[in-house]
């Protein structure tokens, strides 16, 4: 019988695909050896072309004192994760970047191997002595894009492509829809999650489904400009995610959400030049230029503008938070007090969805 | 439910079916030869990103897809040129071909990001093609109504053609293909070629049609899911029609039950993001065992042809 190797070939032929190639060594020299370990690939035009254009800042700016290497489609998870952190510590890199939430439990496991090696984890919560992590305020952008929605949606419905379930996406989903309803209280997001960060088919599928329902507004924390295209095509204003995406949505990209990890990158392997780095848990932001929010289409009439000019000084300059309560839940159950502004540790073990969010969990 | 939704889903499904469809076929054929070439998804991604840029240099999609099922079919020949003429594993061979398409495709991609290219003219008369109900027959892209002919004649030509006949004979026989004097290498050349611009042709499908956009890896592992369906067709073409659009169906399921919620929400969303591929093997499994324990496979599949004398 053919068949049952066959299938094992599949699957072995899965596995196989996956590996990245890892570049050969370099051989005694002064420079810092600087290691990333990428989700998918810099071509997603989301989320790793964000952190490269990261890592190309940080290879033009310290230029002979560091050499970058990286490592493209670890994964979001498994085994492969683990055995590429360990190879760039093997290698002789000082510095890894693991630019996934996924990638936390194999940080954990191979910076303890590698005490002289320094990690630092983007999205995550976990830290040791050689093992930072760093993020970057995503809500915060979602609150303005969420204003934008809730002042030109007509039907009051938006639709919002997510990945996992995962506090990061949970409290895009709540900063959107808190947002949208300070405009109009009966605003209702529906949110669907793919199981992947990078399908452009399947998000562009999933974005027709949200809109042959009714939805009059696209907004996505998954990684292809897929569904900035398909709403271009069906005039459907949307969002960009990760980096500007207004070339795919000229007409009706409205802003996009762009993460900055340039200045992290370069502040960090400064400081470890420097012999300064200590564990820390960095949260950048608006206030900081660690989220950017790209200028405004010229299809967002003034006011609209304006209104989402105020909710983004306000996070600038501290007056304003999106998640000041009342919050209610989705059973109308209180879950964060009036007045009360949660700290960070909550925000980012976020798995409450506020009322208004509608989503198979 | 109204007759425009119920119109907007069959549209959805047959769009995710179509380029499996297409790959499937492709592979179809190359195993009925009796060679396993595992390369579909670098094929498909090396179609997807010719495909675009030929468009986008052009402007003219039908170049497009003739480009890409050029450059999927040359990226074939390298896979023939290894595994034929030089009996190499297949299987090695055909993985490195994966890798090796996705890594090209990004670097001849490149120059691509961030560009959006022309779409297809409509097929039918406007009238029809853009009408509310009658586009669910006529408002598709030519390469939708190219996929289901290349079904039925790739299912005559295995079926009812002398040429399909030798071809088979090569896959279930090739020592006994060779002596009574027909070339075993030439016509799995052929299958190949054959194999690698149809995976080609799906490629471009993503590239033009579905996300008319270039990002590295497209088409996000479609090809595998191509390579599964014709193990799980018996390779049997009508068979992986309905593989490949049971497929689509409980993909288009999945995303609308996700975007209604309410009764859905009784399944988690990992499991509603595996159904596509539960449902499609277990249905494709149920048809199998119907007819019959013979799985179909090739006698010949994926064995090196070492001609002694």
């Amino acid at each position: 019988m053919t068949m049952p190797t066959r299938r094992t070939i599949l699957k072995g032929g899965l596995a196989l695909a996956a590996l990245p190639a890892l570049p050969g060594l370099a051989f005694g020299q002064e420079k810092l050896k600087v290691g990333f370990a990428y989700l998918a690939v810099p071509g997603d035009y989301g989320w790793t072309y964000a952190h490269d254009v990261g890592a190309n800042d940080l290879a033009a700016a310290l230029g002979d004192k560091v050499e970058v290497t990286k490592v493209e489609n670890v994964g979001e998870a498994g085994p492969n994760v683990e055995r590429v952190l360990r190879e760039l510590a093997q290698q002789g890199h000082k510095l890894i970047f693991a630019t996934t939430f996924g990638h936390m439990e194999a940080c954990v496991k191979v910076s303890a191997e590698f005490p002289d090696v320094i990690f630092e984890h983007c999205t995550g919560y976990m830290t040791g002595p050689n093992l930072g992590t760093y993020n970057a305020r995503f809500y915060e952008g979602r609150a303005v894009i969420g204003t934008i929605a809730g002042h030109m949606s007509k039907k009051g419905v938006a639709g919002y492509i997510a990945s996992f379930p995962i506090p990061e996406v949970v409290m895009g989903m709540n900063a959107f829809l808190i947002a949208a309803r300070k405009v109009n209280p009966n605003f209702v997001l529906k949110a669907a999650y793919l199981s992947t960060w990078f399908d452009p088919a399947k998000e562009g599928a999933q974005a027709q489904a949200f809109i042959d329902q009714g939805c009059d507004f696209i907004t996505q924390h998954t990684d292809s400009p897929a569904p900035v295209e398909l709403c271009e095509r069906l005039g459907i204003p949307c969002f960009g995610q990760a980096s500007d995406m207004s070339a795919f949505g000229p007409e009706q990209c409205l802003t996009s959400i762009v993460d900055n990890w340039g200045p992290h990158y370069i502040k960090t392997a400064q400081a470890v030049l420097d012999g300064t780095w200590k564990p820390g848990q960095p949260w950048e932001s608006l206030a900081d230029g660690g989220v950017i929010i790209t200028p405004y289409n010229k299809n967002v009439p003034a006011e609209v503008a304006a209104a989402a000019d105020v909710v983004k000084n306000g996070q600038i300059d501290g007056s304003f938070h999106i998640f000041t309560g009342p919050l209610k839940d989705r059973d109308g159950a209180e879950f964060v007090a009036a007045g009360v502004t949660p700290d960070d540790g909550f925000l980012l073990g976020m798995q409450t969805y506020v009322e208004g969010v509608e989503v198979i969990g | 439910m109204s007759i425009e939704f119920i119109i907007a889903i069959i549209s959805a499904i047959v769009l995710v079916a179509t380029p499996i469809l297409l790959a499937g076929l492709g592979e179809l054929v190359v195993e009925k030869s009796g060679v396993l070439n595992l390369g579909v998804e670098g094929m498909m991604l090396i179609g997807a990103v010719t495909g675009f840029a030929v468009t986008s240099l052009s402007g003219n999609p039908y170049l497009g897809v003739l480009a890409a099922a050029c450059t999927g079919a040359a990226a074939s020949m390298i896979f023939g040129f290894l595994t034929l003429t030089l009996s190499a594993n297949q299987v090695a061979t055909g993985l490195a071909l994966t890798i090796f398409g996705g890594g090209f495709s990004a670097l001849a991609g490149k120059a691509f990001l961030g560009k959006t290219v022309p779409a297809f003219t409509q097929l039918f008369p406007t009238g029809l093609a853009t009408d509310p109900i009658w586009k669910v027959i006529f408002g598709y892209s030519p390469i939708v109504y190219f996929s289901l002919a290349m079904c039925v004649a790739t299912a005559w030509f295995l079926k009812r053609s002398r040429a399909g006949l030798i071809l088979r004979a090569v896959g279930e026989n090739d020592l006994s293909a060779h002596s009574i004097g027909y070339s075993v290498i030439g016509v799995r050349y052929a299958a190949v070629a054959f194999g690698g611009a149809m995976a080609g042709i799906a490629g471009s499908m993503f590239s033009l049609v579905l996300t008319p956009i270039w990002a590295e890896g497209l088409t996000a592992g479609r090809g595998w899911i191509a390579l599964a369906l014709v193990v799980f067709a018996a390779w049997k073409p009508y068979r992986l029609l309905v593989g490949a659009y049971i497929f689509g169906a409980v993909m288009t399921l999945e995303v609308h039950a996700k975007a209604a919620g309410g009764l859905f929400s009784a399944l988690p969303s990992e499991l509603w993001a595996a159904l596509p591929y539960l449902a499609t093997l277990i249905v494709l499994v149920i048809i199998s065992m119907r007819r019959g324990s013979r799985s179909g496979a090739p006698a010949c599949l994926g064995k090196p042809f070492i001609p002694t004398a």
